[in-house]
C-alpha cells in the first residue's frame, strides 16, 4: 500500500483527482471496479496452495481416468497369462496381477467408477440434504420436527452395520453402491443447511419477498438458494472423498461394486488382499491412488470453506 | 434436562423395534441357517425337514421374530441356530469385550495424542509444527482404515522381519493369541492388541487434534484468559489450567458419540485383523443367515449408538451451560 492510497476502512471522498489510476495498488477506491463475491472467492482460493496443488494432481488423475482407453498401455481386462503377478518393470508399470492384468491400466481403469461415484454420491445426497434442510428450515413446526426426527435417527444408527446390511440385499451393481452410499451421506447437510435457513428467512429481504407475494418455490430458489452455495459446496466436495472411501471399504468386505461388472480401486484392493506379503504392489497400487486422491478432494473442499465461507466453524 | 432424555427415549423404543425387525428380515433374504444342511449329502430331505420344524423356520416370519422378541426383552437370547444350538450370550459377551477393550485402547492412545497435537497447534498456530500436524491430520482422515490395516501387516508382519535379517514377525497380525495359546496370557494378548489399536488411532487422532486445535483457538481468545495472563499466572498453567479445561467440553462430546459408533462399527478393522469382537461376529452371522446370533449383535450395537449419543448431549449441557439441548455435531466417519 502506498502512502496516498486509502488504507483500509479510510474515508474516500467519491472522485478524487489526483491519485495516480492503474498503479496496481494506489488505484483509489472510488474507481476501482467492483469485485463480485465469486471473483474475491476465487482470489482467497488461489492463495491456499495445498487446495491449488490438489486441483493439479486430482485434474491429472480424473483426465488419466476419463481417457484410460487411449493413456493405459493395457486395457482393463486384457490378460497376459505368460506374465501373471509379475513385479512392476518397464512393461508392467506397476506390475500385474493373479490373472496378468496390467495393474497400472486397471488403476486408470478403476478410477473412472470409484471417481464416479464419489462424485455421484456427493450429488445425490447434496440435492437431497439441501431440500430437506431448506423445507425444515422454512415451514418450520410439524414439517420441521419431523425431518429433523428422521434426520436424527439416521445419524444415531450404526452406520455401517446398516449400510453393510442394506448393501447385501441390493445387488452389486455400481447404481446399486450409489444407492446405499447416498442414503446415508445427506444428514449432515440437511442439518447444516436448515441451521442457515432458520436464520436467512427471518431477514428483511426474504420477508420484503414475502410480502411482495413470491411464491414459496420461487423464494427458496432465487432468495435462499443463492446464499447456501458456500455451505453446500463444501460439503458436497468433503463428501466427495468420504464417498470414494466408503465405495472402497464396501468393495474390500465384498459388498460393493462386483469385479465381474468391473474394476474399481476397492474391489481391486479386495480381491488381492491375500497377495499382500507375496505381490504387494497390487495393494500398494490401487491403495495409493485412493489415499492421493481423497486427499486432494480433502484439501479442495477446505480450500473452498476458506474462500467461500470464511465464517463456517473448521473442523 | 430429564424430560429431554425421556423424550429420546419415547423416539428410541419403537426405532429400535424397526431395526430388530428389519435385520431380521434382512438376514432371512440374505442367507439361510440351513444352508449347510442342504449342502451336506448325508443329510437327507427328512432330517433337515425335522430339523427345520425342530427350530420353528417352518412358522410364519412374525410368529418367529415375536417369539424371539418376547424372549430379548425378557434377557433371554435364546440358542443359536447354526452353533450346534449353543447358548447365544456366551458369544455376544466374548466378542463385546474383545471390542470394548479395542476401543478403550484406541480411543485413549488418540486422545493422549490428538488432545496435545491439537493444543501445541492451536498455542504456536502458523508454526511449522501446525503446518506439518495438519496435513498429517488431512491424511488421517484420506486413508481407508481397511488399507491402513494392511499397510500395518505389511510392515510388521514382512518388511521389518526381513530388513532385521530374517526372523520372526516382530507383532503379531492377526487374532488375539498365539496358535496353540491356552488360557489368558497379558503380554501376548497386547501384543496382539498393538496393530488395531494403530490402524484405528490414525483416524482418531487426526479428527481429535483438529476438534482440540480449533477449540484451543476459540477458547485462548477470551477474555478470561486475558485476566489470567494479566494476573501473572505462568503460561503453562493459563494454557492447561484455563485453557485446557474450557477447550475439552465439545471434544468430549465428540468422543462420546465416537465411542457409539466404534463399538457398533468397528467391522472393517476387526475383518482386517481378524479380530474376534462385535463386527466379525456381525459379518459371520449375516453370512451365516444365523438370525439368533445376527439379531443381539445388531440390537445391541444400536443402543449402544443411541445411548452414547444422548450422552454426548446431556455432557454437552452439563459441561457448558451456556448450551441449550438439542445441538450436537457429528462427523461421518468409516471404520
Amino acid at each position: 500500500m502506498s502512502e496516498q492510497g486509502p488504507g483500509p476502512g479510510s474515508e474516500v471522498p467519491v472522485g478524487v483527482p489526483d491519485v495516480p489510476v492503474g498503479g496496481g495498488e494506489t488505484e483509489s477506491l472510488a474507481t476501482a471496479t467492483p469485485i463480485s463475491p465469486w471473483r474475491l472467492a476465487l482470489r482467497r482460493f488461489l492463495r491456499r496452495k495445498p487446495a491449488v496443488i490438489s486441483v493439479a494432481i486430482l485434474g491429472v488423475i480424473v483426465v488419466g481416468a476419463a481417457f484410460a482407453e487411449w493413456i493405459a498401455p493395457f486395457g482393463a481386462v486384457e490378460q497376459n497369462l505368460d506374465d501373471i503377478l509379475q513385479s512392476p518393470d518397464g512393461t508392467y508399470l506397476l506390475g500385474t496381477d493373479t490373472l496378468g492384468r496390467d495393474n497400472f491400466s486397471r488403476i486408470l481403469h478403476g478410477g473412472r467408477v470409484s471417481l464416479l461415484v464419489g462424485i455421484t454420491v456427493a450429488l445425490i445426497a447434496g440435492g437431497v440434504g439441501t431440500l430437506i434442510g431448506i423445507l425444515a428450515g422454512y415451514y418450520g413446526g410439524f414439517i420441521d420436527a419431523a425431518l429433523m426426527r428422521l434426520t436424527d435417527t439416521l445419524l444415531a444408527l450404526p452406520g455401517l452395520m446398516v449400510v453393510i446390511i442394506a448393501a447385501r440385499l441390493l445387488g452389486d451393481g455400481v447404481w446399486d453402491v450409489v444407492l446405499v452410499l447416498s442414503g446415508i451421506a445427506w444428514m449432515t447437510l440437511a442439518r447444516i443447511v436448515r441451521g442457515k435457513v432458520l436464520t436467512l428467512k427471518e431477514q428483511e429481504f426474504v420477508e420484503a419477498a414475502r410480502a411482495l407475494g413470491v411464491p414459496v418455490r420461487q423464494i427458496m430458489r432465487r432468495h435462499l438458494l443463492p446464499n447456501l452455495v458456500g455451505e453446500i459446496t463444501v460439503t458436497i466436495s468433503l463428501t466427495v472423498a468420504a464417498a470414494i472411501l466408503a465405495e472402497s471399504t464396501l468393495s474390500f468386505l465384498g459388498l460393493g461394486v462386483s469385479a465381474t461388472h468391473t474394476a474399481t480401486w476397492g474391489n481391486m484392493l479386495g480381491g488381492n488382499e491375500g497377495f499382500v506379503t507375496t505381490a504387494p504392489w497390487l495393494v500398494w497400487g490401487p491403495g495409493l491412488a485412493i489415499v492421493i486422491t481423497a486427499l486432494c478432494v480433502n484439501f479442495i473442499g477446505d480450500g473452498l470453506r476458506d474462500s467461500l465461507d470464511p465464517t463456517q466453524e473448521k473442523l | 434436562m430429564i424430560a429431554y432424555a425421556l423424550r429420546r427415549l419415547a423416539i428410541t423404543v419403537p426405532v429400535l423395534v424397526v431395526i430388530s425387525f428389519g435385520t431380521f428380515w434382512a438376514a432371512g433374504q440374505i442367507s439361510s441357517p440351513t444352508a449347510q444342511l442342504t449342502l451336506n449329502p448325508r443329510i437327507s430331505p427328512e432330517t433337515k425337514q425335522a430339523y427345520v420344524e425342530l427350530l420353528g423356520l417352518d412358522r410364519p416370519l412374525h410368529v418367529q421374530y415375536g417369539k424371539w422378541l418376547g424372549n430379548f426383552v425378557t434377557g433371554d437370547f435364546g440358542t443359536s441356530l447354526v452353533k450346534n444350538g449353543q447358548d447365544v450370550w456366551p458369544f455376544v459377551e466374548r466378542a463385546l469385550a474383545n471390542t470394548l477393550l479395542l476401543v478403550a485402547a484406541a480411543v485413549s492412545l488418540s486422545l493422549l495424542i490428538g488432545l496435545a497435537v491439537g493444543t501445541i497447534s492451536a498455542i504456536r498456530q502458523g508454526s511449522l509444527w501446525d503446518y506439518g500436524s495438519v496435513t498429517v491430520s488431512f491424511l488421517g482422515i484420506s486413508i481407508p482404515v481397511f488399507w491402513l490395516g494392511l499397510m500395518l501387516q505389511l510392515f510388521f508382519g514382512l518388511y521389518l522381519a526381513n530388513w532385521l535379517g530374517v526372523g520372526p514377525p516382530l507383532l503379531p497380525t492377526a487374532g488375539i493369541y498365539s496358535p496353540g495359546q491356552q488360557g489368558f496370557d497379558l503380554l501376548d494378548r497386547v501384543r496382539h492388541l498393538v496393530l488395531p489399536t494403530l490402524a484405528l488411532s490414525l483416524q482418531l487422532v487426526a479428527v481429535y487434534s483438529r476438534y482440540m486445535r480449533a477449540s484451543m483457538l476459540e477458547v485462548m481468545s477470551a477474555d478470561y484468559i486475558r485476566t489470567a495472563r494479566s494476573k501473572g499466572l505462568r503460561e503453562s498453567r493459563v494454557v492447561v489450567r484455563h485453557g485446557m479445561r474450557s477447550a475439552l467440553v465439545p471434544v468430549t462430546t465428540q468422543v462420546a458419540i465416537d465411542i457409539g459408533q466404534l463399538v457398533g462399527g468397528l467391522i472393517v478393522t476387526e475383518r482386517v485383523f481378524q479380530y474376534p469382537g462385535m463386527g466379525l461376529l456381525f459379518l459371520d452371522s449375516l453370512e451365516g443367515g444365523d438370525y439368533t446370533i445376527l439379531l443381539p449383535t445388531v440390537m445391541i450395537a444400536a443402543v449402544v449408538v443411541f445411548a452414547l449419543n444422548l450422552v454426548a448431549d446431556l455432557l454437552y449441557g452439563v459441561l457448558d451451560p451456556r448450551v441449550r439441548l438439542g445441538r450436537d455435531r457429528r462427523v461421518a466417519r468409516n471404520v
